[in-house]
């Protein structure tokens, strides 16, 4: 690619449009400019507003927050490595469903995984009802940290998943071979040549899962333990204190962006290159033999705990009427809501993208890189760091534009854009800049060059990019709760809503119709790719 | 494929006017914007019946009165409230000190006890609501309670003890109690809670659950959640206790009602304000389904089985004051680690 590009940089005459380079440079500022007003805010609190957010109350926030982050990293590791190795590597029976299961659980959103882990472990709940004639009468309390961990874990291992199960596919299996040859165990093969190849993979991984904890503020929430983000909502909330909540936010971005730095050192650090360019041939497959029974135990033991339980707890509610209200309804407005939101962003984060991802690609320069790093910046930046911001600014800016749905949508776009931008970045990396240098030669305007012969190559890049960024917005419930206009719901603030007097049960239908409006978005992007890892052979 | 860009493009613009439109739509009709601090279940019954009798459309933002009291100092001049509906009125006496209420009608503020408004009628009581102890029945008696909140700390409560640090009116009672006693004597009690093990819920309904369904024997909260919760679990074994006349955990709290200074629609707001001090509302905050809220007005009974509300003895403590004791109480609170 970088050879690629430097002959595209090197064509005479390509100087970069003026109106894509200024278009680039105000999405770039829009992702910038709200967190420098925040970080602007937070620096000038004064003595009375630093009280509430004082040092050491910030760097144990900080401390739980990244213990949190980093038990989630380690069980997600755990949990997705040794299933992507049974599916991808050996001859476990029905590796085909199993791989699906696996990335099923990309379809619940977290913090209805904490919700129905709460129901199906409450004393009372659906599993001690289950279990009580077989002689159960007490189940271990899922909350507090162990809650967060559990319900966070089954919220993003399939990303562990997905991104092993595709590393193990890259991997050179020569260099396995050469260690058997050398009369290497099998265990020590996949600790000592495997599992350092997969490191990029895994670093990517555990970057997505690092950056979700991160963010998360609905599990940590439900599930009693404070970080960063349910300090910031706390202050911003019911303490009157929105200086030092932008303190806190301040100190969680920071935190985010040690992640990234740290994350980047590790996937780069003794890095392992295939011998051979280009598919290669497939590993050997392992014969599991008798183990194929703990094996299949496993499997059973994940996909039971981290999808058939959340979801049977979902059904169960939802067919059960709610013992406090009597009634379990679907928010079918809230339902619309999310849907159109969804929609707005989605379209709006693929087209905003646009311009830095084509500089990027067609005229690079250290501008264009900076741009493109600018704009995605806010991948690292939690959600209710974003929307506290937009506070500050829409605040300041008054109506029409404060308490509208514009504000909300505007803060969807600067978080989630990024998964637009390195999508359709990724994708314009495989088009041959000749082909449209080709249609120029042939009259094509730049613009008609770019429509006709770029973007349609392109497509499934931006396509992805879009799908990803309706998914995480319709899942999306900090920065709603805070910019939600007057009136305006969406499914996840509903169930928030209902969850927050208690009315567990009542809110399951639209947990669930939640999931199915995801449900389809998660095929297009994982499922079809996890049903060909698994049926590869 | 120019086709293609060419729609995508229009779906866009369109999603983006809609958008707009939806922020921007002028009511066609009169409309208010109400900033309620009082729970959507608990009072949309009395925003409906507004809407009802005067025809008069309110769009209504709820969150908490905090969350709302720094919007409209965040907001200032720009905000669309016409109307901040309070569940404390420390918090109405801080967005008045930022000149942002307007001033009431002596007719309007003249319908309520002196004791629930202030000299300078930035704000009027709707109602009034007093803190007590919810205890489980099942598991105490009353004589086996304590004579005062202040005897929480003793050590025969480990462990069985809840209270909602979040919640606006805990804040207020800390705030009070901090200005009638003294910060080290209320911090001394915030310590002994915590040696007592007290475990913390995020709101008053919760406390009120939790103590029902026996995960802890006693909890302070207002006294009206009570009623709340057993509209819903009749059969909760919970019931209010009040502690010895003068002690700081009796403290009569009011929820508040003022006008946005910045209003357009003053007179509008005016009529809002008067219907909730009208018979209809004040019948409808005191004895509506799961309602129990003491009325401020004249003529307007409390509901069956509540103490009158001059027969609870709380603390001399002047409401007025409760803007200036809401910061300690907070900070003390952090500092207590009671919220992280």
């Amino acid at each position: 690619m970088n050879a690629r590009a430097a002959t595209a940089a090197s064509s005479p005459g390509r100087r970069a449009p003026r109106l894509l380079v200024g278009a680039a440079i105000l999405v770039a500022l829009a992702a910038v400019v709200p967190v420098a007003y925040l970080a602007v805010r937070a620096l000038s609190a004064d003595e009375a507003a630093r009280a509430l957010a004082p040092l050491s109350t910030t760097i144990g926030l900080a401390w739980d927050t990244a213990v949190l982050a980093f038990g989630v990293v380690v069980a997600t590791l755990v949990v997705g490595v040794p299933l992507a190795w049974l599916v991808v590597r050996t001859d476990l029976p029905w590796r085909r469903f199993w791989g699906l299961a696996a990335s099923l659980p990309l379809v619940i959103p977290s913090f209805v995984a904490a919700l129905a882990l709460l129901g199906a472990f409450a004393p009372r709940g659906l599993l001690q009802e289950l279990l009580e004639p077989l002689g159960v009468d007490r189940l271990p309390e899922v909350t507090g940290y162990w809650g967060a961990l559990v319900a966070l874990t089954l919220a993003t291992y399939p990303y562990v998943y997905l991104l092993a199960a595709a590393g193990l596919r890259g991997v050179d299996p020569s260099a396995e071979e050469a260690a058997r040859s050398l009369g290497a165990r099998p265990g020590a093969v996949f600790w000592r040549v495997t599992l350092p190849a997969l490191r990029p993979s895994l670093a990517a991984a555990s970057l997505l899962v690092a950056l979700y904890v991160l963010s998360d503020f609905g599990v940590v929430s439900l599930m009693g333990y404070s970080t960063l983000t349910t300090a910031i909502y706390v202050r911003y909330e019911s303490l009157l204190a929105l200086e030092a909540a932008a303190i806190l936010a301040l100190a969680l971005v920071a935190l985010a962006l040690l992640v990234v730095f740290a994350a980047s050192r590790w996937r780069t650090r003794g890095a392992v290159y295939r011998s051979t360019p280009g598919a290669g041939r497939a590993a050997r497959v392992v014969e599991l033999g008798a183990w194929r029974w703990p094996a299949l135990a496993y499997c059973s033991l994940v996909v039971g705990l981290f999808l058939v339980l959340p979801v049977g707890v979902l059904v169960w509610w939802s067919v059960s009427a709610d013992p406090i209200t009597g009634r379990a309804d679907v928010a079918w407005s809230a339902a619309a809501g999310s849907a159109g939101v969804a929609t707005a962003t989605a379209l709006i984060a693929a087209l905003v993208v646009l311009p830095a991802a084509f500089l990027s690609w067609r005229h690079p320069s250290s501008l264009s890189r900076w741009l493109e790093r600018l704009t995605l910046l806010p991948s690292a930046l939690p959600g209710i760091a974003v929307a506290l911001a937009l506070v500050f600014v829409g605040a300041r800016l008054g109506s029409p534009i404060y308490g509208s749905l514009g504000l909300l949508v505007a803060a969807y776009v600067i978080r989630f854009m990024p998964y637009g931008l390195a999508s359709t970045r990724a994708s314009l990396d495989a088009v041959s800049p000749r082909l449209e240098e080709a249609a120029r030669s042939l009259g094509r305007r730049p613009l008609g060059a770019t429509t006709a012969v770029v973007l349609p190559l392109a497509r499934s890049g931006v396509l992805a990019g879009a799908a990803l960024v309706f998914l995480s917005t319709l899942k999306e419930l900090p920065a709603t709760l805070l910019l939600k206009p007057i009136g305006f719901e969406t499914l996840a603030t509903e169930i928030w809503k209902g969850t927050s007097i208690g009315a567990f049960s009542a809110v399951a239908p639209s947990a669930l119709l939640l999931i199915a409006i995801a449900a389809p978005l998660v095929y297009l992007l994982s499922w079809r790719n996890a049903w060909e890892l698994g049926a590869a052979e | 494929m120019r086709k293609i860009a060419v729609s995508a493009l229009l779906v866009v613009l369109g999603a983006l006017a809609l958008t707009a439109a939806a922020a921007t739509a002028p009511g066609q009709t009169t409309s208010l914007t109400i900033y309620s601090g009082r729970e959507e279940r608990l009072v949309k019954p009395i925003m409906d019946r507004f809407t009802k009798e005067t025809g008069i459309e309110l769009k209504i933002r709820y969150a908490s009165s905090s969350a709302l009291a720094t919007a409209l100092v965040e907001e200032g001049r720009n905000s669309p409230a016409d109307i901040y509906w309070s569940q404390e009125p420390g918090l109405l006496g801080l967005v008045s000190a930022r000149g942002l209420l307007a001033r009431l009608p002596q007719k309007t503020v003249g319908k309520v006890s002196t004791r629930f408004s202030t000299p300078s009628r930035r704000w009027v009581g709707t109602s009034a609501r007093s803190r007590v102890l919810v205890y489980n029945t099942n598991e105490l008696r009353p004589n086996e309670l304590p004579q005062s909140v202040w005897g929480l700390t003793n050590a025969k409560w480990k462990g069985k003890i809840a209270v909602a640090p979040t919640n606006a009116s805990f804040q207020a009672f800390l705030g009070a109690t901090i200005s009638l006693f003294g910060e080290a004597r209320v911090r001394g009690w915030l310590e002994g809670l915590k040696a007592n093990g007290v475990r913390f819920y995020p709101s008053n309904t919760n406390v009120v659950q939790a103590v029902g369904r026996g995960d802890v024997q006693v909890g302070l909260v207002n006294h009206y959640y009570l009623y709340n919760v057993l509209a819903d679990t009749p059969n909760l074994p919970v019931r209010n206790y009040w502690f010895r006349d003068g002690d700081p955990g009796n403290l009569v709290l009011a929820a508040g009602v003022g006008i946005v200074s910045s209003t357009q629609k003053s007179s509008t707001a005016q009529r809002f304000v008067d219907f909730l001090l009208s018979k209809t509302a004040q019948r409808m905050i005191a004895r509506g389904v799961g309602a129990a809220e003491y009325p401020l007005v004249k003529g307007v009974p409390r509901r069956p089985g509540l103490p009158a509300l001059t027969a609870i003895k709380g603390p001399k403590y002047n409401l007025g004051r409760l803007s200036a004791d809401i910061a300690p109480a907070v900070r003390l609170l952090i500092e207590e680690g009671f919220i992280r």
